[in-house]
């Protein structure tokens, strides 16, 4: 048990960043709109967190700087995409090229520097229940935050007026235009959502998950994160457990040793992108689970002509 | 407010609207009665939907007044064309196919309500008018037929006193459109005005009452319909007697060209048809009519048949008596098979490339276009102007991209470059969709040659009257089963609409 517990409690942090980032990223998908630039909103994020911290000491103002640096991130994108009808699939991959070198420029001055983590809150009489006080109430506020998305995102898509015209506009923009509704517009707050969502997984690196700042510090798990949204087939709950089943698999890579398994650290750092691959895979087979929950012209420019 | 209240529902007058290059519409007028079915009559282009889309608010007229129960109006959106009490069924439907009849319908509403309050209100409804739909299915499981349902309600649901009708038949089976003019006929006698527009004389003598006739973006004449005929419709529809076609007897020499033997195909797409035990023999001088609902294996069957899908047991399909099964589409050319699929940009041409090198596509083989393994460029423009003069395609020259022709024209350029390489087996699905009546008479009759010498021609379409018109012998497809043929002479409408139901004519009679 003694080795369980943090093992498991590791596997809750290495969770949320991607927990974050996949549900904003689920939004931005589901009106039509794939934005590959996860990676440098959230990698921004994690640097504009970690210095707003770093100067002024307030994780609250960190956290908020954090989702302003991903929406500015994301805006940029949307600008080019949405105004520009620039090819949202190279735009992207700029996106994260940016993101990568600015924060590594604006981080020059921070590598090395500690900062205690933000505070945990454990909640009143059921952080007290044995074990699973302490892994499931005794967590810091974003990693409660991140459920509270997952049920609100799935609510708003399902059950509000403003998350089915969203999906419809995913499903056929021009069909969304001929009825009036402002394509646009709402692909632009989708893109802001997945920003900002992407730059709060960014902040829970920096601040939490591991509290300092090394360059390229995110290392891969925006495009986890693009493949999580794939892997739950644009579902948020799916998103809820394909988060922790990928982060219980970086996690595995660090314990593997602890646990007594005898495998080498590289193929153990390799694990997260070959489940990834193979689920993909799986996933793909099945055609018609895609089409119901697919959004139909993903990744199509929105020319709104006539 | 005046007391004074007009005869009429709808008045337009002298409605005008010119875009660049086109004068759509020139000093058009239309006036409807409360309760009138009303036809608005013309081919395609003469400025049926430019005129629609003004009184629905999409496009604003250049000038003209538009009368609505007496006053005048300005319509600038469609939401105040809802508003006054307007609705439309558009031929193309805006729908979304991931969510379900109810979501849909309430994407469309300008007013709120709960979705289980506007699901009861569906069901009400639908079974008032006899339009069976369930509000919870998701669209993307739905018949073309189903969908069309669903817009007719969404329509319905706002009350409207004047509803209006894009070609709303060209989709449905013959027994659907006797279904959905009942509901139309129904509603009329409620008081509902209808505009409904078309271009099937046949229909329009069923349905309406009066008709206003275009040509051109002109108003040609407001008739009756009482006192005119399908004949004095056609005339004044298309400026000249409507021609049919003239064809001698079928010159089936007995050769069997194209013959497919117990053919499974298994769909790849778990929404496609899987086709199953399909038997079919095509002579040499025949045309064979395949009818049907489309999404009901037609695609994948002239896919198996031209070789886009290869098939497992090469022996299912022979081509003059060689198992063909395993070839590809370029060695079903070389076997003296052409092919003309229903997607005309996209799939029959390549839309930004241009009609010579279309042209190259698919007759590189056959017309010899390569020389050394290089393209013989001399050779392919002199075969693609062969094409553009012999099917008179309206284009200005042989280099602009396939996508700047009309439909009509790139239809005639496609089945004339099929035709122009003179295939003995010719596979071609919706030869006439979208072609105006003229175009459609040039394709029809070079079909009819093509078969005269001497070729198997094997037509899918939807259009029965096409079929019944150009065919020897007709069956149809229903959920990926192909009907026995019959001898069209012996056939009625009604009767392949059982074959397209997946009715036997045998049981039917037995019973």
């Amino acid at each position: 048990m003694e080795i369980l517990l943090p093992a498991l409690l590791t596997i809750i942090t290495a969770a949320t960043p991607l927990l974050f980032a996949a549900l904003g990223e689920l939004v931005t998908e589901k009106s039509g709109v794939l934005n590959l630039g996860v990676e440098g909103m959230m990698v921004m994020g994690a640097i504009v967190g970690f210095a707003t911290v770093h100067v002024s000491g307030s994780a609250t103002l960190a956290i908020l700087a954090s989702i302003l640096a991903g929406m500015l991130m994301a805006a940029i994108f949307a600008l080019l995409v949405l105004k520009f009808h620039a090819s949202q699939v190279p735009t992207g991959l700029a996106l994260t090229i940016f993101g990568i070198g600015l924060s590594a420029l604006i981080g020059q001055s921070m590598i090395g520097v500690a900062y205690d983590g933000i505070p945990q809150i454990a909640i009143p009489l059921l952080a007290d229940i044995p074990l699973l006080g302490r892994l499931l109430f005794q967590q810091d506020f974003l990693v409660y935050l991140s459920i509270v998305m997952v049920v609100s995102v799935s609510w708003f898509l399902y059950r509000t007026r403003a998350g089915l015209i969203l999906r419809a506009v995913g499903d056929s923009h021009d069909a969304a235009h001929a009825m009036g509704y402002s394509v646009i517009r709402i692909r632009l707050l989708a893109i802001l959502f997945g920003g900002a969502m992407a730059g709060l997984g960014g902040a829970y690196l920096s601040l939490a998950y591991s509290p300092l700042w090394v360059e390229q510090m995110t290392a891969g798990r925006g495009w986890i994160a693009l493949a999580l949204v794939v892997f739950a087939t644009w579902r948020p709950a799916r998103v809820l457990l394909g988060a922790y089943l990928f982060g219980g698999i970086t996690i595995l890579q660090l314990h593997a040793q602890a646990f007594g398994i005898a495998v080498p650290s590289q193929v153990m750092s390799m694990l997260p992108y070959l489940a990834t691959i193979v689920v993909l895979v799986i996933i793909s087979s099945d055609r018609s689970r895609i089409k119901l929950n697919a959004p139909a012209s993903l990744g199509r420019a929105f020319h709104p002509s006539r | 407010m005046s007391k004074k209240n007009s005869e009429y529902l709808l008045e337009l007058e002298g409605m005008r609207k010119a875009f660049p290059g086109v004068l759509a519409n020139d000093d058009v007028g239309l006036a409807i009665k409360p309760g009138e079915v009303h036809a608005l009559l013309g081919e395609n282009g003469a400025g049926k939907s430019t005129l629609v889309k003004m009184i629905y608010g999409i496009l604003q007229p250049d000038s003209g007044t538009i009368k609505f129960n007496g006053k005048p109006m300005k319509i600038l959106a469609p939401a105040q064309a809802r508003e006054l009490g307007i609705a439309m069924v558009f031929q193309h439907f805006s729908l979304f196919d991931s969510l379900t009849v109810v979501e849909n319908i309430s994407l469309g509403m300008d007013h709120q309500s709960s979705m289980e309050k506007l699901a009861a209100r569906i069901t009400e409804l639908s079974e008032r008018y006899g339009l069976p739909l369930d509000p919870h299915r998701h669209v993307y499981t739905l018949s073309v037929g189903e969908r069309q349902r669903i817009e007719i309600i969404r329509c319905l649901l706002q009350q409207p006193k004047l509803l209006v009708m894009d070609e709303p038949t060209s989709v449905l089976t013959p027994q659907e459109v006797d279904k959905l003019f009942e509901t139309l006929k129904r509603l009329s006698s409620e008081g509902m005005s209808i505009l409904y527009i078309s271009h099937k004389l046949d229909e329009i003598k069923a349905l309406c009452h009066h008709a206003t006739i275009l040509r051109l973006g002109r108003k040609v004449a407001s008739v009756n319909i009482d006192e005119e005929s399908p004949q004095t419709l056609a005339a004044m529809m298309m400026g000249e007697e409507l021609q049919t076609l003239q064809r001698g007897e079928a010159v089936n020499s007995g050769q069997v060209r194209l013959e497919v033997a117990g053919l499974n195909v298994t769909a790849a797409d778990p929404l496609g048809i899987s086709l199953k035990d399909i038997h079919l023999q095509i002579c040499a001088g025949e045309v064979v009519g395949i009818a049907g609902v489309a999404g009901n294996g037609q695609d994948e069957l002239l896919a198996a048949l031209n070789g886009e899908t290869r098939v497992r047991e090469a022996a299912t399909i022979l081509l003059e008596g060689k198992p063909a099964g395993r070839l590809g589409p370029n060695e079903r050319r070389l076997a003296g098979m052409a092919s003309v699929p229903e997607k005309r940009l996209g799939h029959g041409a390549v839309p930004d490339m241009s009609l010579v090198d279309n042209a190259f596509l698919t007759a590189f083989r056959r017309m010899r276009l390569l020389r050394h393994g290089l393209i013989d460029y001399a050779r392919t423009r002199q075969f693609c102007e062969q094409v553009i003069r012999d099917f008179s395609v309206k284009t200005p020259d042989a280099q602009v991209p396939a996508e700047s022709l009309s439909g009509g024209n790139l239809q005639k350029f496609i089945i004339g470059r099929e035709l122009d390489q003179n295939p003995e087996i010719l596979l071609v699905s919706q030869p006439t969709w979208g072609v105006d009546a003229g175009a459609a008479l040039t394709i029809r009759r070079a079909l009819r040659e093509r078969a005269a010498k001497g070729a198997a021609v094997l037509v899918i379409s939807q259009d029965l009257d096409e079929l019944m018109e150009i065919t020897d012998r007709i069956g149809a497809l229903c959920g990926g089963h192909l009907s026995a043929f019959y001898p069209t002479r012996e056939m009625t409408v009604e009767k392949v609409g059982l074959l397209m139901a997946g009715v036997t004519l045998e049981q039917e009679y037995a019973a």
